[in-house]
């Protein structure tokens, strides 16, 4: 399962990252996030030595959440030179957040 | 997570993994049938939304939508159907066998269940793609705790919309449903259960014309009273769409004899109008879209196909 992150590790490990970073923003209590669950995990195992994925826990991390004006969960935010590069809302099948890095 | 088996030729081919389709591929797998289960995402389908379960048998309010579909998921794969994580995005239903053609890979099956489901239906105003999950849902339960404290609305007068509205009504301050008719389609029980609620208020006979936006956030919605034809601006911060579905039948390109809405046409033993290809759950034309009338569908159609198949040997 992709790392859980928080806001302590955000800026070194999101925002000042070598490489692109996919974030899925999402809430133990949201079952569209668990049918997403294998999805960004084979995602992040397709995508490895080229991209991160991480995970924020929304209740863990409301500040993260605030900070990109995350209302919706799952939310997926791919972060590149520390800047947001693309977004998508919703539990999506493999190819459309594969898609999000092209 | 298992791959597709590109060479093999599957008895049956499930497209879904909702409860009609995994009630299809147990059924499937039970009779004997080599079985695909072909999911885009995981298990579940809308099902995996529903926060609590009052209305399927046998299960309590404890049990959520997604824990009955992981059970359903593990049954189907205990008697040996096999699942494809994988989108379908094209389909040859004419030939045997049958071709799908996914996103990464194809599949083949001398008989298809079609149990691709719905998605809620959007409410078609200006700006409403854009403020989806800034201020407009289509999922409280997902996006509910993002309005804590907050005024909302639901936008809907069926079962969703009431269920939306008590799940809710823990949570914002103030909660309106947007009704467009004088009357609730929602079952008798969730009348009651939404008087008792101190912060729902129904507005009867009116309908949501604008969402109102500052910020690239919903800030309000301008509503019409139907009858008298004035509007007016309400404040609030989030929209509830809960109008009903769209059946996922795009990829069907027409191949099969759909109604109107989309939903395709099938007879009482979910039989469609192409020979070995069956449909089941919330994507078919029917009257009452339930869990419970989704898996009597899968079982329905696993049994249509394993008597197709007997034809097709025979």
């Amino acid at each position: 399962m992709s790392e859980v992150i928080s806001s302590k590790d955000f800026q070194a490990k999101v925002m000042d990252a070598d490489k692109p970073v996919l974030v899925d923003f999402f809430a133990t209590w949201c079952g569209p996030c668990k049918r997403l669950a294998p999805v960004l995990d084979e995602v992040a195992q397709e995508v490895a030595g080229k991209a991160y994925v991480y995970k924020v826990d929304i209740d863990q991390s409301p500040d993260l959440a605030a900070s990109f004006r995350v209302n919706s969960v799952p939310t997926l935010i791919l972060f590149e030179d520390g800047a947001v590069k693309n977004k998508v809302l919703g539990a999506v099948p493999k190819q459309q957040l594969m898609g999000m890095f092209s | 997570m298992a791959g597709s088996d590109e060479q093999a030729i599957y008895d049956v081919a499930i497209i879904g993994a909702g409860p009609a389709g995994l009630t299809a591929a147990m059924y499937c797998a039970r009779a004997g049938l080599s079985t695909a289960l072909i999911e885009s995402i995981s298990p579940g389908g809308q099902l995996a939304q529903a926060e609590h379960l009052e209305n399927y048998p046998g299960f309590t309010a404890s049990n959520s939508g997604y824990e009955l579909s992981e059970i359903m998921h593990e049954q189907a794969e205990h008697f040996g159907a096999q699942t494809i994580y994988d989108e379908v995005t094209d389909v040859d239903l004419a030939s045997d066998p049958k071709v799908l053609t996914m996103a990464y890979g194809t599949s083949r099956a001398h008989a298809v269940i079609v149990a691709t489901g719905a998605r809620p239906a959007k409410l078609g105003l200006a700006h409403e793609d854009e403020l989806k999950g800034s201020g407009v849902s289509y999922c409280a339960t997902c996006d509910g705790n993002f309005f804590k404290g907050k005024d909302v609305c639901i936008v809907g007068g069926g079962d969703t919309a009431a269920a939306d509205a008590i799940y809710l009504s823990r949570i914002c301050s103030s909660i309106r449903i947007f009704v467009r008719r004088d009357e609730l389609r929602a079952t008798a029980i969730y009348h009651e259960k939404l008087k008792k609620l101190p912060n729902v208020e129904i507005v009867w006979n009116t309908v949501v014309k604008q969402l109102v936006e500052a910020d690239g956030a919903v800030t309000g919605v301008k509503v019409q009273d139907v009858k008298t034809q004035d509007e007016r601006i309400i404040p609030l911060s989030a929209v509830f769409v809960a109008i009903g579905t769209t059946p996922n039948t795009e990829f069907l390109d027409g191949k099969l004899h759909l109604d109107q809405t989309g939903h395709i046409l099938t007879d009482e033993m979910m039989r469609t109008n192409v020979p070995g290809v069956f449909a089941a759950g919330d994507v078919r034309t029917k009257a009452l879209r339930q869990v419970t009338t989704g898996v009597g569908d899968g079982a329905n159609a696993a049994d249509a196909a394993a008597d197709y198949l007997l034809q097709l040997q025979g």
